[in-house]
């Protein structure tokens, strides 16, 4: 078995940023990620790589599109107020068409909000942030184990899909503290030609650009991005299923609201009541066909998250609406507790709850 | 027998200036100096929002296109992991002392070995006439109609000035092209930028007082001299800071 370390969340993904070869790192303080910054700060010199504190948000993001039209991989990580600064540069990179990865421990909202753990930035990631058609690909971590294993792996669907990656924490993951093991694999590298090395170094003037004054040609950018997209979406889709065998309620849950409803599912299992769960570990792509699947043996999903409902929207866009979906959610830094999803799903088994 | 060729720094796309205005020739004494210097082959151009938005379809090396303002930030990310290559902005009055101000100072204060070409037009060329950072008191635009009412709206922006005073920066002129003389002194600031950017000398900007014959609502040969007459006494040229002859 790999020897596993105690790390804390922030510190244990920046490492497997740097297993994942990533030698930039661009950034600026904000609770409750810092730590990914300060662990940058110490370990970047001695690796020979690039940790800069940023003037802003909005440069940091800029200078991590600096390094990956350059073709090298690059990561800046930020919490809820610097992402939606960093909105901006996550347009450009889509439409540049630069992988890098971003990352977000999310804190509650909106404006300046608070800093305890949330899910309200969901919308953000997945419909848009940014102006502009496109997509990121959004990994939702659930265990410090997998702060590390998504990191890594949003490294390489970044450079795959030449397309820019977020991981969508939270405060706690951020915080929290859990053995890992950082046995992660070979870094698979990907030929990047049309990166500005130096046009000595390739064929022709390499040109990283979003803009197009022909709506034709602009249209046909999209389109094709879409087509890629699409692949994504067959290929690259990752989920959790738990207890879903004989499940009658199927929860959906991601992060560490996956944990809460976990311990509230086994609770309601002891009492006899036949509940499982669905976790999205992709958020985009998001497990449609899973969820669909389940549609047509569950009678009921319910849909837990710190945030006002956000993700319960796709919950009902997958199963086409075929049956009841009902929401539970706490909201601007508040962590639900087992309990009060098992209230939910007694209130749901009762009928007592009200649809979403 | 060939007396003048094109620089090879310059690709044969055709600029889409307006007649008059002197960005091509700045385009052009920047495209030369890469030629000189025997660096087209590794250069990184950052182009920028405003009228120079095209410049990747102009410059004959790689190029990045870079959101408005943040030239400067896309540099650096671009020299810290090709450290090797040279990279420069060309930014203009609105990209680089408005938007980008911010972009501006810290890279300078960084000391980021890069060149920043800055075209200071004193307005906002590409978007139609608006009012500049660098617009001059009582000039008339799009956005100041009735003339830039410093009680109003406040003052320009002297960007040589004020990079002077940061320690970061190594190199800062203002030169302008409207006549031969400012060109050549202009063609040997900009070599100088480059050339100190090759020797690892740091952050150099070389500001270039420019025309906009369109905007300004004047012939290009009276905006040669509206250049002459009322920006250079508001911005005088001159080297502003150059790091190692101060050593000396």
């Amino acid at each position: 078995m790999a020897e596993k370390v105690l790390m804390k969340g922030n510190e244990a993904l920046a490492e497997a940023a740097i297993m994942a070869g990533c030698k930039y790192y661009f950034g600026y303080p904000i609770t409750p990620q810092t730590e990914v910054a300060a662990y940058m700060a110490k370990r970047m010199p001695k690796i020979g790589g690039t940790f800069l504190q940023a003037e802003s948000e909005v440069a940091a993001i800029n200078m991590v599109l600096g390094v990956a039209a350059c073709g090298k991989r690059v990561m800046t990580s930020s919490s809820s107020p610097g992402i939606s600064l960093k909105s901006e540069g996550i347009s450009y990179l889509a439409g540049c068409e630069l992988p890098a990865l971003i990352v977000n421990v999310q804190r509650g909202g909106p404006g300046l909000g608070g800093i305890q753990p949330s899910q309200s930035d969901y919308f953000q990631a997945l419909k848009g942030g940014g102006h502009g058609d496109y997509k990121l690909i959004v990994l939702a971590p659930a265990s410090i184990q997998e702060m590390v294993d998504l990191t890594f792996k949003g490294f390489d669907l970044a450079d795959k899909y030449r397309m820019p990656a977020m991981i969508l924490a939270d405060g706690t993951m951020g915080q929290m503290m859990e053995p890992v093991s950082l046995e992660l694999g070979e870094v698979k590298e990907y030929a990047k030609p049309w990166a500005t090395t130096g046009k000595a170094t390739h064929e022709g003037r390499n040109i990283i650009n979003s803009l197009s004054l022909s709506p034709a040609q602009l249209e046909e950018w999209n389109i094709n991005r879409y087509e890629r997209y699409k692949i994504v979406e067959r290929d690259e889709v990752m989920y959790e299923e738990f207890m879903m065998d004989d499940a009658e309620t199927c929860v959906v849950a991601f992060g560490i609201t996956s944990r809460v409803a976990k311990n509230a599912i086994m609770e309601a299992r002891k009492r006899g009541m036949k509940v499982g769960m669905i976790r999205p570990i992709t958020l985009w792509p998001f497990p449609k066909d899973a969820l669909k699947k389940a549609a047509s043996k569950v009678k009921n999903f319910l849909t837990v998250e710190l945030n006002m409902g956000q993700m319960v929207d796709d919950v009902k866009l997958a199963i086409d609406c075929s049956k009841p979906v009902y929401f539970y959610g706490r909201t601007g830094g508040v962590i639900m507790t087992p309990d009060e999803v098992l209230n939910k799903l007694n209130e749901i088994e009762k009928g007592e709850a009200k649809q979403w | 027998m060939v007396v003048f060729e094109k620089t090879k720094g310059l690709t044969d796309n055709q600029l889409h200036y307006c007649p008059g205005c002197t960005h091509g020739v700045i385009h052009r004494l920047v495209a030369e100096t890469l030629e000189e210097l025997g660096v087209t082959g590794k250069t990184i151009g950052i182009a920028s929002v405003g009228c120079s938005v095209f410049s990747y379809n102009y410059f004959n090396c790689d190029m990045i296109q870079a959101a408005h303002g943040r030239a400067p930030a896309v540099a650096t990310g671009a020299k810290r992991a090709n450290p090797d290559n040279v990279v420069f902005t060309y930014q203009g009055d609105g990209d680089l002392a408005a938007i980008g101000t911010a972009e501006t100072v810290h890279s300078a204060a960084r000391g980021e070995n890069i060149t920043v070409i800055f075209v200071n037009n004193a307005i906002y060329g590409m978007t139609g006439g608006q009012m500049a950072p660098t617009t001059l008191p009582n000039q008339v635009t799009q956005t100041s109609p009735y003339g830039r009412d410093v009680t109003v709206v406040g003052y320009p922006v002297k960007v040589c000035e004020m990079l002077s005073q940061i320690d970061g920066a190594t190199y800062l002129e203002r030169v302008a092209v409207n006549n031969v003389k400012n060109i050549r002194k202009a063609k040997q600031a900009i070599k100088k930028a480059f050339q100190n950017q090759i020797e690892g000398k740091g952050f150099s900007l070389v500001e270039v007082l420019s025309t906009c014959p369109t905007n300004w609502g004047l012939t290009p040969k009276a905006a040669l001299k509206w250049l002459d007459e009322n920006m250079e006494t508001y911005y005088p040229l001159g080297v502003y800071k150059d790091k190692y002859k101060e050593e000396k």
